[in-house]
Order: C-alpha cells, then structure tokens, then sequence
C-alpha cells in the first residue's frame, strides 16, 4: 500500500467533514431543537475533551488535575486566553520538577 | 482601526499559546508517523492537510498496519466525526452572506482550537480572527509533526507535558467564561465532565467518548433548556 494515497484519503475525508456542513448550510436552521444542541455543541465537546484527557498529559494525575482548577479558576476571575493558559503551563512544569 | 485587522491581531495574539501547544502535540505525532514508515516531507503534508491530533494518530496506526484503503476512511471519518458537529454548529454563527471562500477557509482550519477561538466571539463570527491564530498555529503543527518524525525523543517528557496542558487551558477560557454568565452551559460542561470520566474506563477511543457525550449531553440540555434566538 501506497503511503501516499493513504495521505491522500485521509486528508479528503477529513476536509470533507469539515467543510461540508459550513458551506451547504447557510441559513439559520428552522428546528428548534437542533439549533438549540448546536448551542450546547461547543461547550460539551470541549469540556469532555478536556476531561479527564487533561490528568493523562502529565507524570502524575494529579499535576493535570492542579492544571485544570488553576486554569478554571484563572478564566472564572477573567483573565484571557493567553495567561490562562500560561498558569496552567507554568503549574505543571513546577510540579514536575519538584517531584 | 478595520475591523478585520482588530480581530487578525487578536487571533494572532491568541495564537502563540495554541502554537506552543500544538509544536508539543504534533512533536508526539511525528513520533507515531514515523513509526508508520512517513518521511518528514509526508508528515508535513498529512499535518497540513489533517490538521488533527486525535484524527491523524488514527491514520497513522492504519498506515502502520498497512490497512485497505476503504478502512482508513472509515478510521478517519469516526476519529474526525466531531468536527462535523462543530461545522454544523459554527455554520449557525456565521454571517448568512458570508462568502464562500471564508466558509472553504474556516472549514480548512476547523480544528478544536480555532474553532474554539471563533466561537468565543460574541455575534456573528469574524474569520479573520480565525486567520491570525491559523497562520502562527499551522506551521507549527506541520513543523513539530515533521520534527517528531526526524528528531524523536530529544524533548525531555517533562517539557512535553506542560506544553501538552496548554491546549486545554485554552479550551478552559473559552467555556468557563461563558459557564459564569449561564447556568445551564454551567450544568452541561459539568454533565459532560462526569460522563467522559466514567465512560473513560470502558475502553473505548478518546474521539468515539467525545462524540457520545457530545450527542447525549447536548440534546438532553435542548430538551430541558431549549434556547431562543436572543441566546446566540
């Protein structure tokens, strides 16, 4: 098998599913069931993405778990995108140097 | 100051977290590709085109294990499903006008990040903003993939780790903040924290738990808290 047609299907099917669904809807959608999961589509996905993949990133559990309260606690007092992210980098490069 | 050019430099700022992370991720991935017989130029190209961790990884272990061409589609479609959600979902927040070579773009650049940074605007979306952060964070998803494949294990694991979290910090501004002003968003992401937690112990893939935790939570907190339009 030819690695470069594997590339080659896997980009198409991947381009694919994300483009098809921006480009064909371009109306508000009429039910409003479906626009109200979509509402709730961004924050679940993300959350599940988060949790608990965040506790397998590092050495120990625990130091993704300490990530993950310092960096909801740092965005629920409104800091932005960038210094949440750096309190949650900067937790763990502590804890794993200290144990 | 265009407007454009406000949000092209915002995304640029927001940018360089998303980078950092994604040169830790895609150093993994270019371990995986290489492990997969991928030269650093096939590496590149897959990460250029894929933009995909979970998705990639995937396709990368078919190409290991040198699979019919029908079934890394099919590994390729499941591990990218949920994109199709949030391409659904970002759909609706955009300008009905908007043209579609923006619509190409933002697809072309859909991954969890960006589309978590379009969707943190308020309104209808803007792509430039989108833009700023893809032309920092792109190259270095390709570069990092290319440098796992080439360099390996020279990163100590210890550095990989802190720069892995910083993905998920990320995604912590974006739903935290609207968490705070909503209670059911509050409710759902807590919803979905639980169920990912227990249904991580079933063995199941990473990409296949977020879809059905995706589906599940979010059409029963349709039902329980169906939204106006006033609400996007």
């Amino acid at each position: 098998m030819n690695s470069w047609i594997y590339i080659a299907l896997m980009a198409v099917t991947t381009i694919a599913i994300r483009m098809l669904p921006l480009t064909l809807i371009r109306k508000p959608l009429k039910s409003k069931f479906i626009r109200s999961f979509l509402y709730y589509v961004p924050y679940v996905t993300l959350a599940a993405m988060t949790f608990p993949s965040i506790m397998n990133e590092t050495s120990h559990f625990s130091f993704g778990l300490t990530a993950l309260v310092l960096g909801g606690i740092s965005a629920y007092k409104g800091l932005d995108m960038f210094k949440t992210t750096l309190i949650c980098c900067i937790s763990v490069v502590i804890l794993e140097f200290i144990f | 100051m265009n407007i454009n050019l406000k949000y092209f430099k915002e995304g640029l700022k927001d940018g360089v977290p998303i980078a950092l992370g994604y040169l830790a991720v895609s150093f993994s991935l270019g371990i995986a590709a290489s492990n997969a017989g991928l030269t650093a130029l096939q590496g590149y190209l897959a990460s250029f085109l894929c933009k995909a961790s979970a998705g990639e990884a995937a396709g990368f272990t078919a190409i290991k294990e040198q699979v019919p061409y029908l079934e890394i589609i099919i590994v390729t479609f499941v591990a990218n499903c949920r994109y199709l959600l949030m391409s659904f979902a970002l759909s609706q927040r955009l300008n009905p006008k908007m043209n579609i070579i923006h619509r190409f773009l933002l697809g072309f650049y859909l991954t969890d990040e960006f589309f978590a940074l379009s969707i943190s605007q308020d309104g209808y979306v803007n792509p430039y903003k989108c833009y700023g952060a893809a032309i920092i964070g792109s190259p270095c998803w390709c570069i990092g993939t290319s440098l796992g494949i080439i360099a390996g294990n020279i990163l100590p694991a210890k550095i990989v780790a802190a720069l892995s979290v910083a993905l998920y910090g990320m995604f912590l501004s974006v739903i935290i903040p609207k968490a705070k002003e909503d209670r059911y968003v509050f409710l759902s992401i807590i919803g979905a924290f639980f169920m990912s937690f227990i249904l991580s112990f079933t063995g199941i893939s990473s990409g296949i738990r977020v879809i059905i935790v995706t589906v599940l939570i979010a059409s029963t907190f349709a039902v329980i808290k169906p939204r106006s339009t006033e609400d996007e």
